[in-house]
């Protein structure tokens, strides 16, 4: 479970986040809300890229502050734009870049490497370079480079913003299918629309939180 | 070494990386104490040999002579006016065959084995207190991130000749360094988040 307690953030004078507690235990997680309401700030909190101005965020009870490597192996983030998050040049190689960092054995990355790609569609694309694939490969590689380590939760910040309409459902189809917990952050409503719980950011505070169809409505309320 | 690597099977593909930078490094010392054309002539005809050994194509050797053409004219050039044809042929060919050979090491290294090398041949310097890990991850990620980088001044380049700017380097800068600051922050922030290392956001919050 990912539990906020009394957390606030601010970005020097700027308050980005009002004061909140949450706890979220649900399998789906969604947020939507406007372009600078908080969303992206509230999905670094959770794996510690950003610290709590104020509160404590726990992570299976561990917090965030005081565990920031144990809580990044709980917790992997699939960011926006995928060409940020490849860090290798070949396609396997960065998908081995995670294992790598926890000083897997050799012979267990080829293994658990091989699985990924196949898991993912990207056996064929194993020797390839990354910034040659496609969007929609990059993702797929984003995700999988996150996947392999085997977080507990993963956070999506925004993952179909820049993908054509296919490979929209590609990732839809992806999240639906992984068996991790997934927090995702995205203006895109077709995609939370089965989640099991959505949160509806406005203006640094969390304005709505229930079910999809409910949130999808106060938000199209909002933008109006 | 960017796009380069060739994924294959030969016998120059099996042997590890490690040997291969090696042998390049001496290959560059013993071509350095080469003096005779002739014997520079069969130097370089002993490399172009790899080639097809590792299976790759004379194209491909072209190919990785190409960027260096015109350093290699103004070079033999200079060395005639000033040493003579023997010397400046003999400085051709050797530059000539040590590029070639250094093609062959990258087009039959993927960059994690040439990381890996790199990293084990720095290891020692671990016991001084250098990161070698960070040294490593570094030259990933420029070998990752020149393309992108490229391709960006391509699409800034592209977006001023539409809206009527012919080239400038001061425009295409700005925005160039801006995007790649932008895009540094989020990679630094990816690589924390895939686990490599944990120093970064451990201390206090870095925006307050």
């Amino acid at each position: 479970m990912i539990r906020f307690s009394g957390v606030s953030h601010r970005f020097g004078e700027r308050e980005v986040l009002t004061p909140f507690s949450l706890e979220l235990a649900e399998r789906r997680i969604a947020v939507i809300g406007a372009n600078g309401s908080g969303k992206s700030t509230f999905a670094r909190l959770i794996n510690g890229l950003l610290m709590p101005s104020a509160g404590q965020v726990w992570v299976d009870d561990l917090d965030t502050k005081s565990n920031g490597k144990a809580v990044r192996g709980l917790v992997g983030f699939v960011f926006q734009n995928p060409d940020n998050q490849i860090v290798y040049p070949v396609v396997e190689e960065d998908i081995a870049f995670g294992l790598k960092n926890l000083k897997v054995e050799k012979g267990e990355i080829a293994g658990r490497v091989a699985a990924s790609l196949a898991r993912f569609g990207l056996s064929h694309l194993a020797k390839e370079q990354a910034h040659r694939l496609s969007g929609g490969e990059k993702q797929m590689l984003a995700i999988a480079g996150v996947t392999i380590t085997q977080p507990r939760y993963i956070v999506f910040d925004e993952p179909t913003t820049l993908l054509d309409l296919r490979n929209k459902r590609l990732v839809a189809r992806t999240i639906d299918r992984l068996d991790e917990t997934a927090i995702v952050i995205t203006h895109d409503l077709d995609l939370i629309a089965d989640f099991d719980r959505v949160l509806v950011f406005e203006e640094g505070r969390i304005d709505f939180d229930g079910a999809p169809r409910d949130a999808i409505a106060r938000y199209l309320e909002l933008m109006a | 070494m960017i796009a380069a690597y060739r994924p294959g099977t030969s016998i120059v593909h099996r042997l590890p990386a490690g040997a291969k930078i090696v042998g390049l490094a001496m290959a560059g010392t013993f071509l350095f104490f080469v003096a005779n054309v002739a014997s520079l002539v069969v130097c370089l005809l002993a490399v172009l040999a790899l080639y097809p050994l590792a299976g790759l194509s004379l194209r491909d050797a072209l190919a990785t002579l190409r960027p260096l053409f015109v350093i290699l004219v103004i070079l033999v050039l200079a060395h005639a006016w000033l040493n003579g044809w023997e010397v400046a042929s003999g400085s051709g060919l050797r530059l000539a065959a040590l590029v070639l050979f250094a093609g062959i090491v990258t087009l039959t290294s993927s960059a994690s084995a040439m990381m890996g090398a790199i990293e084990t041949g720095l290891s020692p310097l671990g016991r001084l207190g250098v990161d070698v890990e960070k040294i490593s991850l570094a030259l990933s990620l420029a070998l990752r991130f020149i393309p992108m980088i490229a391709a960006v001044g391509a699409e800034v380049r592209e977006a001023q000749r539409a809206r009527g700017l012919d080239t400038s380097l001061v425009a295409l800068a700005v925005p160039l360094i801006v995007r790649t600051l932008k895009m540094g922050e989020e990679i630094a922030d990816a690589i924390d988040a895939r686990g490599f290392g944990t120093t970064r956001k451990d201390g206090p919050d870095r925006s307050t």
